[in-house]
């Protein structure tokens, strides 16, 4: 288990107050002046240095990230945008941090603004998540007073503004491109790439944009080192990550562990066990909604890294561990979870706006047993008609689900489902086209 | 994609008071010159606090008024995004996750508990008017599942008994805790804390 200091998260579960004064306590604010007195350069290569890579699901390398922001500001001012819209189903991770290690996200806002020459902050938060976000801006108000961030922030001679922006319960804003239409006052619908918001974001202006929790490890990994960083975990997968366990455990939290640490430890230590055992544990999803589930086998030697999880098809995603124990039905999980995309498609491209709704209603009707048995290799087609055919990642987070059950629960839907429209019955099948001419009565 | 209708019945004006007018303006501030239209959301919501927690038309030509830009474009906006009410909802609107997460740990039971003690149907107001409720998508607070929010609040791992309970003392008029309903603390592991021991009760 992760050693308690080395944990960049102390205040998860906030024992010891979220205001500006214990925050100092912990190490917040010390010495960011001489921090950004080191230079841009020194930041962008301690980053690289420590492997950071962003936590918002991609995984894309944080340092290359900001050093793909030009490096002479031009006419056109330079934003960093923070993604606060966690609406991936399985993850609640930035909330705690945006209520209770508030200052951690500020300073790191400082930090990175100050590395992509931004003088212009925007918090990005999910209108849910209302209540936590007045206490990030009673932190900012806090910051401002004792001019850690403003004019000339924390005497270091650089400007910084932040604004909170809300989002209004659309999960797609999570998409940065679609969060910077958001924020521009449009429809939340995703932009073509490239050109890519590094140089053509918001207001048409280069723009950096990250995750919280992202931004909010980088003051410690500039306090303690990019090495120290890079020592936890394993190469390319390092540093530590909070995970969300929820699900059939008996007790969900949010634990903030090493990268690559076993599946198995972070359910059974952390989580209090899987509900009726490890032996009633029927499949994992590992990384939030969008990552395909993982059956029980494969979850004994299973380590939670980008790589290792790729490597099983999945993916670390989010780091949003959703147990499901064999109390459950599967088929039902998963369509609860198409029903979710269903709902939360923008609608721009037609492969997602008609497929997730196809796949939703086909995964209803083989949960209650309903389908053709030739339904469950068009359901596969549907999701491959899906995947890699539209503007953005929403068309495989909606599809991979799907696959995920199809690959590791096949038999369960056929053992289910086998009915064959061959054979004339009494059922009826809306999309079938002959249907006029099967017999009502036969 | 989710589809949204505003209500038939619509008030025939709309006006900001002098305390919406005041955080619109702050509002507008945040942006550069010229980018007004980024205020678009903020407004709504401005407009929905004052409005009894709903938007009608009037507000949506206001606030196109205000910033300058196209009637249709609010429109697209407060369609788009799901937190916007179209139509009227109740003093206490109450939102149950269903997704997922929430579902496998019995969110189909607050489900129950609204309909038992509000209206059969979601988006219904309650006999006395002061209450609706609507299933909704995850709401971000999966570690504490099932949970539901009302208001602005959330209320957290509920079960059906302290559901009634809740349901109860808002169709009162009162406003109950929020939090965690088995007395946990935030998103620790409950009864079963490895880390950070050092703080914990310090």
């Amino acid at each position: 288990m992760l050693k308690d200091k080395d944990r960049i998260f102390q205040n998860l579960y906030n024992d010891l107050g979220s205001d500006i004064v214990s925050a100092q306590k912990r190490g917040d604010w010390v010495d960011t002046k001489e921090i950004i007195n080191k230079g841009r350069d020194w930041i962008i290569n301690e980053v690289k240095d420590s492997q950071l890579r962003g936590r918002g699901g991609a995984g894309f390398p944080t340092g290359l990230k900001w050093s793909f922001a030009p490096k002479e500001v031009g006419s056109r001012p330079h934003y960093l945008v923070i993604n606060a819209d966690e609406s991936e189903p399985g993850t609640c991770k930035d909330r705690d941090i945006l209520r209770f290690e508030p200052h951690k996200l500020i300073e790191g806002c400082l930090i990175a603004s100050y590395a992509v020459q931004a003088h212009v902050c925007y918090i990005y938060i999910r209108g849910e998540y209302f209540v936590d976000g007045q206490k990030l801006r009673a932190a900012i108000d806090e910051a401002y007073e004792k001019k850690l961030i403003g004019k000339n922030a924390s005497g270091t001679g650089w400007d910084l503004d932040i604004y909170i922006h809300y989002g209004a319960g659309a999960y797609i804003c999570g998409e940065e491109t679609a969060l910077l239409e958001s924020i521009e006052g449009n429809k939340g619908q995703p932009r073509l790439k490239p050109p890519f918001p590094a140089l053509v974001g918001l207001y048409g202006c280069p723009t950096i944009i990250n995750n919280v929790e992202t931004i909010a490890v980088v003051p410690t990994i500039l306090r303690r080192g990019g090495k120290w960083f890079a020592s936890l975990g394993r190469e390319k997968n390092t540093g530590t990550k909070i995970f969300c366990i929820s699900g059939n455990v008996n007790s969900p939290c949010n634990v903030e562990e090493e990268m690559n640490i076993p599946l198995k430890e972070l359910i059974e230590v952390h989580a209090g066990g899987v509900v009726g055992g490890w032996d009633n544990l029927q499949a994992v999803i590992p990384g939030g909604s969008s990552m395909p589930l993982i059956p029980k086998e494969k979850c004994e030697t299973l380590t939670m890294d980008f790589d290792s999880l790729v490597a099983e098809k999945s993916g670390l995603g989010t780091a949003g561990v959703v147990v499901i124990n064999k109390d459950q039905d599967i088929i039902k999980c998963m369509a609860r979870i198409a029903r979710f995309y269903k709902h939360e498609s923008c609608g721009q491209c037609t492969p997602c706006r008609e497929g997730s709704g196809w796949m939703w209603r086909m995964l209803e009707r083989m949960a209650k047993g309903e389908a053709s048995k030739d339904e469950i290799e068009m359901l596969g087609d549907v999701t491959k008609q899906i995947e890699g055919h539209t503007i953005c990642a929403f068309g495989e987070g909606s599809s991979w689900p799907v696959q995920g059950l199809l690959r590791h629960f096949k038999d369960e839907i056929k053992k289910r489902n086998k009915f064959d429209p061959i054979v004339k019955e009494n059922k009826n099948i809306p999309y079938l086209v002959d249907q006029h001419l099967l017999d009502k009565n036969a | 994609m989710s589809l949204k209708r505003p209500s038939k019945e619509q008030p025939e004006s709309f006006e900001f008071n002098s305390s919406s007018l005041d955080a619109a303006n702050k509002i507008i501030a945040k942006y550069p010159k010229g980018k007004q239209q980024s205020a678009v959301m903020a407004l709504l919501y401005i407009a929905q606090r004052q409005n009894n927690n709903w938007i009608p038309l009037a507000a949506m030509k206001y606030i196109a008024k205000i910033l300058d830009m196209p009637y249709i474009k609010v429109y697209e906006v407060a369609t788009f995004y799901s937190m916007y009410n179209l139509s009227p909802v109740g003093k206490y609107f109450v939102q149950v996750c269903t997704t997922t997460p929430c579902m496998i740990r019995g969110a189909n039971k607050l489900v129950e508990a609204c309909k038992e003690k509000i209206s059969e149907n979601e988006s219904e107001l309650s006999p006395d008017k002061s209450c609706s409720w609507m299933e909704v998508e995850c709401l971000g607070a999966c570690v504490n599942a099932p949970m539901m929010q009302i208001n602005d609040e959330n209320y957290e791992d509920l079960n059906k008994e302290k559901t009634l309970e809740i349901l109860d003392m808002i169709l009162k008029g009162d406003t109950p805790k929020a939090g965690s309903y088995r007395g946990r603390v935030n998103n620790e592991p409950e009864n079963n804390r490895k880390t950070l021991m050092e703080f914990k009760n310090a």
